[in-house]
């Protein structure tokens, strides 16, 4: 079973990945594998299963709402693409 | 004996009776890499300048008395998913192949309060995505035991230059499998520590639940000590266990009298070549003549680890890869407007290997499929740490093979993803219950290593580290060096 070329354009674009027609085909028959990593996995009963996001019983780990030097800008910029003073630059967003 | 065929434990002495200086070692470590690296190219960016500098620094701190690190003025080589200030960091992705990091990772941070020789940075699968560095955007990397052959993924670089003498001790990364199958494929010790165990802050992510990183070295009293250099708590990373760290090398006693030793069944099932099966076997029978008890285990639900892996790491690599978007740093290919400029980065700068990933992993999360899909596997997660949880009440450490083969040809498998992936199905369980698993030489088939892994409890690094040192002082697979 392949996944539809309308589901691997839409996920390929959820992915900002730009893909080939030729990629779309590709991309189609490996998704699919995924819906048989799925169907072996659903031969298993999880009701009443709590899912494990994380291993460790760690929660909120905050720490004090105190002011601490960040990256100062030069060094936030040195590895940017383009920029402009103190702004890293990029496509225009907003239309008109 | 050659300095580079030494373990850090032996360099660290002539260190500390002043027979040798840091800079001669470092020195020796430097031709090494020249001799060798055309041969295995483990090395993304070679830094020996910077290396004998910081040697020479050492050299000056210990000529004034002042207090050293085991590790002071030993080279190392780091994967390069682990961010060095001011020093290349490319992941092996085109994305990234021009990214100076600002920063040190914290373990590098660590390393260098430790006196780090920074000898370079090594080759992985791009992204940390693979098991052969076949995948890394750059070259391939070599098995020093076998040309021809691949070191393993995806620190398949820090192995390489661990085998073949170019580092006194290396790190790579883990989660799938990807410090213990290329420790296992060029006969040296990795060690996956515990989720949480080492800050992951300076790692760059592949999947957050599921990423460690870990010494690889020539043996396991070197691995005791890098792990007691990296380990700890780190305010900068909310994943990272705020539990002290023991001195590892106080476990290398050698006695395992009593120690009770797991077999999960699932592990030496079909898929698990002949000459592995006969190692693991040969590995029962020493610790049973050093006291320990053997029996027979299961982990039931091992069959379903690798399809719940191939959901949620993939899912967890695509919200940590959607940063490469050309805007802030890496790779920017122009496009007509911003979306496309997103599409066209992203294409030009991922492999294959990655994009498949990511548009995996996508899916998985999409509206309409999380439920089913990542929320699904997680629950199945829990059952396999469940299965662990099990077994490691009634054992101390559970013995397996790390690979179900010796190391394959270059090209062999990397037409075949799912062929690929087989290699990670001694590994991949681990990750997922987040347990600490250590690979070490447990022998050879045709002059090529066979790993051995020890799986333990929680934050029981101390207690893998007893049982692997007692069979490899029992053994001389570690001794041995490629003939390269």
């Amino acid at each position: 079973m392949k996944l539809s070329k309308e589901m691997v354009e839409h996920v390929a674009k959820l992915a900002r990945l730009s893909i080939t027609e030729e990629e779309v085909e590709q991309f189609s028959v490996q998704l699919s594998r995924i819906l048989e990593h799925m169907e072996k996995l659903n031969a298993l009963n999880t009701e009443g299963v709590e899912p494990t996001f994380h291993v460790l019983d760690l929660k909120n780990v905050l720490r004090p709402d105190e002011v601490k030097p960040g990256l100062p800008v030069q060094e936030a910029l040195a590895n940017a693409p383009e920029r402009e003073g103190q702004l890293f630059k990029v496509p225009r967003i907003v239309e008109g | 004996m050659k300095l580079y065929e030494m373990t850090l434990a032996e360099l660290q002495a002539l260190l500390a009776k002043g027979e040798v200086t840091a800079r001669e070692v470092t020195e020796a470590f430097v031709r090494r890499v020249e001799e060798v690296e055309g041969a295995i190219h483990a090395l993304v960016t070679f830094t020996p300048e910077l290396a004998l500098s910081q040697a020479e620094e050492i050299d000056r701190r210990r000529r004034a008395g002042e207090p050293l690190s085991p590790l002071a003025g030993l080279p190392a080589v780091i994967k390069d998913n682990i961010v060095t200030q001011g020093i290349r960091t490319t992941c092996s992705s085109r994305i990234l192949e021009n990214f100076v990091p600002p920063y040190d990772a914290t373990v590098v941070e660590k390393l260098k309060k430790a006196g780090l020789v920074l000898l370079g940075k090594a080759n992985l699968d791009e992204f940390a995505m693979g098991s052969s560095v076949e995948n890394s955007a750059f070259f391939k990397t070599l098995n020093p035991w076998d040309l021809s052959r691949v070191p393993g993924g995806s620190s398949g670089g820090s192995a390489a230059a661990m085998a073949a003498g170019e580092a006194a001790y290396t790190l790579g990364s883990d989660t799938g499998g990807s410090v213990r199958q290329p420790a296992a494929l060029c006969g040296v010790v990795g060690m996956k520590p515990t989720y949480g165990r080492v800050s992951r802050y300076g790692l760059v992510a592949f999947a957050s639940s599921l990423d460690q990183i870990g010494p690889i070295t020539r043996d396991v009293r070197d691995n005791a000590l890098v792990l007691g250099a990296i380990a700890g708590h780190d305010p900068r990373d909310s994943t990272a266990a705020p539990l002290e760290v023991p001195d590892y090398t106080t476990f290398l006693d050698g006695d395992i009298r009593g120690l009770r030793i797991g077999l999960p069944r699932e592990y030496l099932a079909a898929g698990i070549e002949a000459p592995v099966r006969q190692a693991v076997e040969e590995a029962i029978r020493l610790l049973s003549d050093l006291g320990a008890e053997v029996e027979e285990c299961s982990l039931p639900h091992t069959e379903y680890a690798l399809s719940a892996y191939y959901i949620i790491a993939p899912a967890e690599a695509s919200s940590n890869l959607a940063r490469y978007d050309g805007v802030r740093y890496g790779l920017r290919v122009a496009g007509d407007d911003l979306i496309s400029t997103y599409g066209q980065t992203r294409r030009q700068g991922f492999g294959a290997e990655v994009k498949r990933r990511v548009m995996l992993g996508t899916y998985a999360l999409s509206s309409g499929y999380y439920d089913a899909y990542y929320l699904k596997a997680q629950k199945v997660r829990t059952l396999i740490r469940q299965d662990f949880d099990r077994a490691l009440a009634r054992y101390d450490v559970l013995l397996t093979p790390t690979t179900p083969t010796t190391a394959f040809k270059v090209g062999e498998k990397v037409d075949d993803p799912l062929t690929m992936y087989m290699s990670d199905v001694c590994t991949v369980p681990i990750n997922l219950a987040g347990v600490p698993a250590l690979s070490i030489p447990g022998g050879f088939h045709q002059g090529l290593p066979i790993g051995i892994q020890f799986i333990g409890r929680p934050f029981a690094e101390g207690l893998l580290y007893r049982v692997a040192y007692a069979f490899e002082q029992s053994t001389a697979f570690h001794k041995q060096r490629p003939p390269l």
